[in-house]
């Protein structure tokens, strides 16, 4: 009974990344990056958008990436709900922790005026 | 008699009603995930005290001022390229390691140690990449606690208060040299292990076991490497 379940998984599982899926991901990362550096070598020196947006851009894209090497090439998508969620909410406290540096690096700012009226 | 079960007697078959592994994964490959999790944490604190310090700092040196070479075809010119095939030799290594998964898959012994031995090729040649590139910025005078002479560093910069490139060259090369080192050495370590599973694939260890498993626990580990890699790629290149 118990090998016919897991043999059934692993048919599932051997459907979801087929060569053609894996091919796919891979022009999906190859495409992102392309974008990246278009913009990184012909938008930002041409100033047709700015800094302010186009790094944005960057860490939005680099999500992106993210998301499928993590989805598709680690398999994370096609796993137990239960073992997704305990990987991928611990994550969210790296969220807490850039909201506390940057608070901190903003105060380390107003530090070095004072030090520099000192 | 009565074959009739009531509602509280009913055994229960949710996935955590016990009698079963609620993940469905083996232990090592569990293992492995958690792991990835630790470190997934130790590298977003380099990165995020790479933040701190960059967005404190009045100047910081230009990621296409600084990486503009290409090593032995020319010292300038060309910005962010160099970079940009490491980047995709370590996309495509990581392609090449779903693929030896895949075959694994299929107990396909031959497929999987093509496909390995190709990964360990994309590994080292990432890895040469890198020592050029640690190679030429050591030679502009780069290093953990040294830097360019301030005419060079100059040219390094767009914009910014002079006065503070000194400070930011040197926050900056020591964070880049800590960052790709602690990186590189990630994918020293996923290479080794590669190197392992693939005798091991050779000496038909897994093929005897029945199962290609160890290759999907290592994939783990060689795609987090890709992973951070995007992350350090962003942060150091393009931002």
């Amino acid at each position: 009974m118990s090998s016919h379940i897991e043999a059934h998984e692993h048919g599932e599982e051997h459907a979801s990344m087929s060569k053609g899926k894996i091919w796919q991901v891979f022009f999906i990362l190859l495409g992102i990056t392309v974008v990246e550096f278009f913009i990184a070598l012909y938008m930002v020196p041409k100033d047709i958008i700015g800094v302010n947006i186009a790094n944005p851009v960057y860490i939005i894209l680099t999500l992106f990436k993210a998301f499928y090497i993590v989805a598709y090439f680690m398999h994370l998508k096609f796993e137990k709900v239960g073992l997704v969620y305990s990987i991928v909410v611990p994550i969210l406290f790296i969220i807490g922790l850039i909201l506390v540096l940057t608070n901190e690096s903003h105060y380390w700012v107003d530090l070095k005026k004072v030090f520099e009226n000192l | 008699m009565s074959t009739h079960v009531t509602q509280i007697d009913e055994v229960k078959t949710t996935p955590w009603a016990g009698g079963r592994s609620p993940f469905a994964v083996e232990y090592g490959k569990m293992m492995m995930w958690f792991f990835l999790l630790s470190d997934a944490f130790t590298f977003s604190s380099l990165l995020i005290a790479y933040g701190a310090l960059r967005f404190s700092a009045a100047s910081w040196p230009s990621a296409e001022l600084v990486f503009q070479s290409i090593p032995g075809i020319t010292d300038h010119g060309q910005p962010l390229v160099f970079v940009g095939i490491m980047t995709f030799i370590l996309i495509m290594s990581s392609v090449t390691m779903v693929l030896a998964v895949e075959a694994g898959h299929r107990n396909s012994k031959k497929e999987v140690a093509w496909w390995m031995f190709a990964t360990i090729i994309g590994g080292f040649t990432f890895l040469g990449c890198q020592a050029l590139e640690w190679s030429h910025l050591h030679h502009e005078g780069f290093w953990w606690g040294s830097i360019p002479h301030a005419e060079e560093l100059k040219h390094l910069f767009r914009g910014g208060e002079e006065a503070t490139f000194h400070v930011s060259a040197q926050q900056f090369a020591n964070l880049f040299f800590t960052i790709t080192g602690f990186h590189g050495f990630h994918v020293f370590s996923g290479v080794i292990i590669n190197i392992i599973i693939f005798v091991n694939i050779l000496a038909g260890t897994y093929e005897k076991r029945g199962s290609y498993l160890m290759v999907e626990k290592v994939g783990l580990y060689w795609h987090f490497v890709d992973l951070v890699w995007v992350f350090v790629f962003t942060f150091f290149y393009l931002v």
